[in-house]
This record gives C-alpha cells, sequence and structure tokens, in this order.
C-alpha cells in the first residue's frame, strides 16, 4: 500500500506532461471533435430522409441510384472517403478561383464533407428500414382515410419510422464520435491529434493515449445515457 | 497487372497485407469472442466482471486510439520488459514490437469484444435439450461443444459474424496511419507524389467492394452449410 502511495506522490510530482498547455490542446481537440461530429450528423441527418424515401420507392430507376451510393459509401473505409476528398477537392476545374476555395483549403471542411457523406449513407440504410417495418395497417388506414402519398408520409410513416430507427441510429452517433478520430491523419487537431501531439512531445505514450480514451470513454457513455432517455420517453407507447 | 505508373505491384502487395491482416486479425477476434461469450456466460462473478469490463471498455474507445496506444506504447512496453530481464536475470533478448504484430492484435482485440456479444446470443439460441442429449450420451464437456453446441451455434452466429468481418475488413484501413504499408498507405503516398490522387484512391477503393463481394458469397455458402437440417429458413 506504502508503495502504491508513494508511487502516486512521484507521479504528481513528477508530472510534467498535465500541465495547462496540455490541458488545453485536449480541450481545443475537444471542441474541433464536438463539431466535426455534430455538424457531420446534423447534415447527414437532414440529407439521409429524402435519402431514405428514395431508397423505399418502388421505382427502381429511383432506388437504385440510392443503393449504389450507400453500397459505395458503406462498403470502403471511411479513411478511403476521406483521403478522395481531401487530396481530390483540389482537381475540381477552377475551384481555386471560387469564393469556396479559401473554406475548402482547410483540412476541416473537407474531413467534414467526408463524414456528412458516410454517416448519411449509414443513416439513409438505417432510416429505410425503418420505414420498410411500418405496420402495413397503419399505411391501409391512413390510405381509408384519403391521405395522399406525402401526407401519410408526413403524418403516419415517418413519426414512428423516426421511432423505430432510434436504437440504430444511437450506435450510428457512437460510430461517429470513434471514426472522427481519423481526422487527426489529415492534421486535423482533434481529440486523437492533440493525443499524437502530446506524445511526440513528451515521448508518453501511455499517459497521452490512454488519458484521450478516458475522455473518449465519457463522451461515449454520455451519448449512450442520451439515447436511452430518448428511447424511454419515445418509445414509453411500447414498453407499457 | 495495370501499371499505375509503377505503382501497380506495390499497391497488389499493399493488397496482400491488407487481406492477411484481416484474416489473422479475424481468427484472434473469433478466439477471443469465444473465450469472452464464454467467459460472460460461465458461474464465476470474476470472470463474468472481466469479460464485460472488456467489452465496454474497447466498445467505448475509438479504434485508432487503441491502435496508437499499443503500437506507441507496445515498444516501450516491451523494451522494458527486455530490459528488466537483462538486469535481473541477466537474460539479453531484444524482441522487436512491429507494426503488423501491433496491427493483427490490436484488431483482433477490438472485434473480440464485438465477437463476444455475437457468440452469446447464438450460444443462447441452442436449444439446452441438445446439451443435456449430448451429456446423457455420456460425452465430454469439449465434445459436447464440438460436435453439438459449435456447429448449431454457428448458424445463429453467422450474419452477425458477417457483419463483424465487414466492418473488420475497413478498420484495417486505419493500420496505414501506424506505419504499415497496406493498399491504403501505398495509395496515400502516390496520391502525394503524383498528385493524381483518383488514379489510386479509387481502385483502391473498389478492391476494397471486391474484397466485400467474395466474403459476401463465402458467407452465403458458409450459411447454406450451417442452415443443413434446419428448412433454410
Amino acid at each position: 500500500m506504502l508503495d502504491i502511495s508513494a508511487w502516486f506522490n512521484d507521479l504528481l510530482a513528477g508530472n510534467t506532461i498535465f500541465t495547462a498547455d496540455t490541458l488545453g490542446y485536449y480541450w481545443e481537440g475537444l471542441v474541433t471533435t464536438t463539431q466535426l461530429v455534430f455538424l457531420s450528423l446534423i447534415a447527414g441527418l437532414i440529407l439521409a430522409v429524402p435519402l431514405a424515401i428514395m431508397r423505399s420507392s418502388k421505382h427502381k430507376w429511383i432506388s437504385l441510384p440510392i443503393y449504389f451510393y450507400t453500397y459505395v459509401f458503406r462498403g470502403t473505409p471511411l479513411l478511403i472517403q476521406l483521403y478522395i476528398i481531401y487530396y481530390g477537392v483540389v482537381f475540381i476545374d477552377g475551384i481555386q478561383d471560387t469564393f469556396l476555395w479559401p473554406v475548402l483549403r482547410e483540412a476541416f471542411y473537407p474531413a467534414l464533407i467526408a463524414f456528412t457523406l458516410n454517416t448519411a449513407a449509414y443513416t439513409t440504410e438505417i432510416f429505410r428500414g425503418a420505414i420498410k417495418a411500418t405496420a402495413q395497417g397503419e399505411i391501409e388506414a391512413a390510405r381509408a382515410y384519403g391521405m395522399s402519398q406525402s401526407l401519410m408520409m408526413r403524418r403516419i410513416i415517418l413519426p414512428s419510422a423516426f421511432r423505430r430507427a432510434l436504437p440504430a441510429y444511437g450506435n450510428e452517433v457512437i460510430f461517429m464520435l470513434h471514426a472522427s478520430a481519423i481526422a487527426s491523419v489529415v492534421t486535423l487537431m482533434d481529440l486523437t491529434g492533440a493525443a499524437r501531439f502530446v506524445y511526440a512531445r513528451y515521448y508518453a505514450p501511455f499517459e497521452a493515449f490512454l488519458f484521450v480514451a478516458a475522455i473518449y470513454l465519457c463522451l461515449t457513455f454520455a451519448i449512450l445515457f442520451f439515447f436511452r432517455y430518448l428511447e424511454k420517453k419515445l418509445l414509453a407507447h411500447l414498453n407499457s | 497487372m495495370i501499371d499505375l505508373q509503377g505503382y501497380g505491384p506495390r499497391l497488389l502487395e499493399g493488397a496482400g497485407v491488407t487481406v492477411q491482416l484481416a484474416v489473422l486479425s479475424l481468427i484472434l477476434a473469433i478466439i477471443l469472442g469465444l473465450l469472452t461469450a464464454s467467459a460472460k456466460m460461465s458461474r464465476s462473478w470474476l470472470l463474468k466482471r472481466t469479460a464485460t469490463v472488456y467489452t465496454t471498455l474497447i466498445r467505448g474507445v475509438p479504434d485508432l486510439v487503441l491502435m496508437m496506444l499499443l503500437f506507441f506504447g507496445g515498444q516501450i512496453g516491451v523494451n522494458a520488459i527486455s530490459d528488466m530481464l537483462y538486469y535481473n536475470y541477466e537474460i539479453d533478448i531484444y524482441i522487436n514490437f512491429n507494426a503488423f504484430a501491433a496491427g493483427v492484435l490490436t484488431i483482433g482485440f477490438i472485434f473480440g469484444a464485438y465477437m463476444g456479444e455475437t457468440f452469446r446470443g447464438a450460444f443462447m439460441a441452442v436449444d439446452n435439450g441438445q446439451i443435456e442429449a449430448g451429456k446423457a450420451y455420456g460425452m465430454s464437456s469439449g465434445l459436447v461443444f464440438r460436435r453439438i453446441r459449435f456447429p448449431q451455434m454457428m448458424r445463429h452466429a453467422l450474419p452477425g459474424l458477417s457483419n463483424n468481418w465487414m466492418v473488420l475488413l475497413k478498420t484495417t484501413a486505419l493500420v496505414s496511419v501506424i506505419g504499415l504499408t497496406d493498399m491504403v498507405r501505398v495509395a496515400a503516398e502516390a496520391s502525394r507524389a503524383t498528385h493524381e490522387p483518383f488514379t489510386f484512391l479509387i481502385p483502391v477503393a473498389v478492391a476494397y467492394l471486391l474484397i466485400a463481394s467474395v466474403s459476401e458469397w463465402i458467407f452465403a455458402r458458409l450459411q447454406k452449410r450451417y442452415d443443413i437440417g434446419f428448412g433454410g429458413q
């Protein structure tokens, strides 16, 4: 016991790593990661709703292109998608002359675009599954009321589909948080980027990476509890 | 083979690394998954707890962070052990902690946690009467596992297993970050050198889709094999 407390005191006294400076880097990383994940999830969600409706269309020429998109984005590593957008954006003709260039030149926006397209693909498939699982009786009832296709989608299918999709979507959010770690590969200072920086500066891999792992773990649990709470609220009618 | 400005052979080599890495990690993940599932279903409180902590921790932390922890920390850890052996016992060994081993260990370790959940559900889906019947025939528990539990469990585990494999395959791309020359790293290097990212990155993306399609076919065959006697449902 004595040994451990001595070791702990030693650790505190010899603590050169967790100074205000490095904690500042981690804080910056936390902000970048949160922005990146939050913005891409919102944008992905907005994209995924119409895509999922198109994907569950009866017409092949509408649903097939969407299927192709989700197949490619779910079948290839996010890292490849990020590289293609990060290295490829320069080669769009005339992009360097447009007002978009100062924005796209930074690593943040290519990463944001890659993450958005990736999460939109996964979310589309989650929503499609939920839309397909709508009870036939509900659709028949809506038709019997004389609802148009779009009104039925808005009032009957989508509200219940969103609720059914909630548990799977919660997993997707956690997946996105973890996937965002690769933003550090394209020089972004996200949480993982901060850990790599601290590691490189002090050559202390255990401290640098274990600390960041603990932060990710806390974030994961926060998301998990948030979605559990949402499920409890929104799916209450299914539990009782 | 397509030349791709001289990078063709290296890309192909990289693809070999990707496949090797994926298959070896899958084997490790299956072994760890079976162990985790058994631990979770055992009566021992300690084993249960250990397995729960393992799966919770692994699933709460990004793959890349775990990989960097093991890769950058691994060499220091190994060095510390060999130093200790040298000073205390005068055993002089040098263990080189290479990127490939770090990759296989991390990916196997991560997906062992996911496999554990898959296998646990599948084990529980096997009718208890089957196992009792096996015991009644005087089979040892090892034999019951090999002849009764495992073959019937696989039927339920295969969909989850195939899902995990697809995710694992894509996760192998991350090893390029810690310095392993898989096909992603070769493609990224070539893109930077030639300023033609699409020439290299798109074939690599297609290669991933190809590997995924082939494995989908293999899993469909396996599913058919393990569904024998269940009316193909």
